[in-house]
């Protein structure tokens, strides 16, 4: 009980981590028809400009300004390159941010170096927000939750129910029609993409000093949030937020769970030789696949649904 | 009639430079960027066969040439012992390799197009890369498996433990393999790639699934990985997880673009430069990562036909260019000197810090 518990906590906390990096991408994706390859690299770069930040003013202007600044970048590089490329095609534009995400570890290494940074979690969040039965649950895992949750209902509000949301729902659906009402939908999606990466900067600043700040985190995080939005289906925020939560919590129990199929056949009474041909195989325990499990979940989905869990295109 | 003859003529003109090669470059370093250029060029030409012919960004090229070198090193274990000549068919069953991973991870990929399709491939990727990880008494773990491309007793002299045998073999598999992909672009099935990739609704219309023939295409492109899979792994005489990681395949990714995706030579002028970015010019700088990146942005952004259409463009137009057209492509260059010069600035920096 205690295990599920604390586990579904951790799970929950990853969850939502990814679902506020995985909803801007997704909403880029809605929106420009791109995906873009660069967004982990937004990640990475809040969390250093976070801990630059940090080490200067403290954590709390950090949590406001690193995420504003990543903000500015992912508008420049709306208004700079991508605008340009997209007359070049989907293809073109996806290539664009992958070169952007390559060229950002260089940069990033070049400025901060190769090793990790001793980007700390601030003091009055350091320490146990409640013990369950025996395990003490971190206050900043809480805090995470609780930001994460805020900013989303936030988002959902301002998308839903405010004038500029409703121009972003309008441009969705009816570009042209928005823009002969004389509303600037260029200027909306270098809003909407500035704000994507203003939302990934906001989960490095919080997830840099809960896990580690160093060059490969933006690799570490790329392809997990790219089987969320594909699972999710792409460009769906409902998708994208089961997904999130699922991906979080499957990976955070299969870590913890120290099974294997072998084990598994020697309860039933069933022993394999280890010079069998599947051994190393089999030998495999459920917390040492749990890095691969997100990856075998996306080759399920696409076997039996190939647009996603929610998608509403192919 | 004129253009085939040109064509005809800058065949054997390629030939001759591929034999050609290492008596201009006689030194075993040259020798082994020569090698290396030969195993790319093949990973680039069939990267392109995804990318430029049927539209398909994969993110995870390495995966089939790397799957192919790990096969073609314990091929090369288990032939320990038998006639040297055995090796020259090894890219051959490499080739095989690589076709046999296309066929169960292209099914899972090819089943969407576009994004998706890109997105599946980084994920097989990872999970293929992580999984090499997961069985060492497969794949050997973190140290690769390793082997020896002298397999037995030397037929007519030749026995591939010299550089210069070993770049013979790559240049021959080269060549047919150039071959064999250029030919694949005059077949029907090349010509329906390219109409699945500009508009896969009326091939669907005039009788052509999209999703078949970017399986058989996604087949054939993993057939010549793998053989550039096996020729790397005779080349370097062992393979590690790192062969098939996302590192890999983004290198590849780059290389081709930089040539250009629209041209059957583009991908081995890419994997020229490349090598030459990851060989040579990675011994004077430590930015040479950044410098391939930057170049490949803006090759992305300024001229989508890579290096090949930029020097074809430059070609036809040289005459007809103004002076402002001069005077622009002098600031570009001017431009460009000082961003290496700032760039190499700030390594210097680093380096003291």
């Amino acid at each position: 009980m205690e295990f599920t518990l604390i586990t579904l906590l951790n799970g929950l906390s990853y969850g939502l981590l990814l679902f506020l990096l995985s909803s801007g991408l997704t909403l880029i994706f809605s929106m420009l028809g791109v995906l873009n390859f660069a967004h982990a690299s937004f990640y990475m770069l809040g969390a250093y400009f976070a801990y630059a930040i940090s080490i200067q003013l403290g954590f709390w202007p950090a949590l406001l300004l690193a995420p504003l600044l990543t903000g500015l970048l992912g508008a420049l590089v709306e208004r700079v390159g991508l605008r340009h490329v997209r007359r070049h095609g989907q293809v073109a534009e996806l290539l664009f941010t992958f070169g952007l995400s390559y060229v950002v570890v260089e940069l990033v290494q070049l400025a901060w170096g190769r090793s990790a940074l001793p980007y700390a979690i601030p003091a009055q969040l350091d320490g146990p927000l409640f013990t369950l039965y025996s395990t003490a649950f971190p206050a900043y895992r809480g805090f995470m939750m609780l930001l994460a949750l805020l900013v989303l209902l936030a988002a959902g509000w301002l998308l839903k129910r405010s004038r500029i949301g409703m121009l972003i729902q309008a441009a969705l659906t009816h570009p042209q029609m928005l823009e002969a009402l004389g509303h600037n939908v260029p200027r909306l999606f270098t809003l909407v993409f500035a704000a994507g990466c203003a939302l990934a900067g906001l989960a490095g600043v919080v997830g840099g000093n809960a896990f580690v700040t160093e060059p490969g985190m933006a690799a570490g995080v790329g392809s997990i949030i790219f089987v969320v939005v594909v699972v999710g289906g792409l460009g769906s925020l409902k998708g994208a937020f089961i997904a999130s939560l699922l991906i979080g919590i499957l990976q955070t129990y299969a870590v913890a769970l120290d099974v294997s199929l072998l084990s598994a056949l020697a309860h039933w009474g069933i022993q394999i030789a280890p010079d069998a041909v599947g051994y190393p195989l089999l030998r495999l325990t459920l917390a040492q696949v749990a890095p691969v499990l997100p990856y075998l979940l996306l080759v399920l989905v696409m076997l039996l649904r190939p647009r996603g869990l929610f998608g509403l295109r192919d | 009639m004129a253009l085939s003859s040109w064509r005809g003529k800058s065949l054997w003109l390629a030939f001759a430079l591929l034999l050609a090669a290492p008596l201009l470059f006689a030194q075993s370093a040259a020798l082994s960027i020569l090698s290396q250029c030969g195993c790319m060029m093949i990973l680039a030409l069939s990267f392109n066969m995804l990318l430029g012919q049927s539209g398909m960004l994969s993110f995870g090229h390495a995966v089939y040439s790397g799957l192919a070198a790990f096969a073609s090193a314990h091929l090369m274990n288990e032939l320990a012992g038998s006639s040297a000549a055995a090796l020259l068919l090894v890219p051959l069953a490499g080739g095989v390799a690589g076709m046999l991973a296309g066929v169960v991870f292209g099914y899972v990929a090819t089943r969407r197009s576009g994004t998706a399709l890109s997105m599946i491939s980084l994920a097989l990727v990872e999970l293929v890369a992580a999984a090499v990880l997961m069985l060492p008494a497969w794949f050997g773990g973190e140290s690769g498996v390793s082997t020896n491309r002298v397999l037995g007793m030397p037929l007519f002299g030749v026995d591939f433990s010299s550089q210069l045998q070993v770049y013979y073999l790559i240049a021959f598999w080269l060549f047919v393999s150039t071959a064999a992909m250029y030919g694949l672009t005059q077949t029907p099935l090349g010509r329906i790639a390219n109409a699945v990739r500009d508009n896969p609704q009326r091939a669907a219309f005039i009788g052509h699934d999209p999703r078949q023939v970017r399986y058989l295409m996604f087949m054939l492109s993993a057939f010549f990985a793998g053989v550039g899979g096996a020729l790397t792994a005779i080349n370097f005489e062992i393979v590690s997880a790192e062969n098939l990681s996302l590192l890999r395949s983004a290198q590849i990714l780059l290389f081709t673009f930089i040539g250009g995706i629209g041209y059957f030579f583009g991908p081995m002028i890419g994997a020229i430069t490349g090598v030459l970015f990851s060989s040579l010019l990675s011994a004077y700088t430590r930015g040479w990562q950044l410098y391939l990146g930057l170049l490949f942005v803006l090759i992305v952004l300024f001229a989508p036909g890579g290096i090949a259409g930029a020097w074809i463009k430059l070609l036809a137009g040289w005459r007809q260019m103004t002076l402002r057209g001069w005077l622009r492509l002098a600031g570009g260059l001017l431009t460009a000197f000082g961003a290496v010069f700032l760039i190499e600035m700030l390594y210097r920096r680093a380096a003291i810090l």
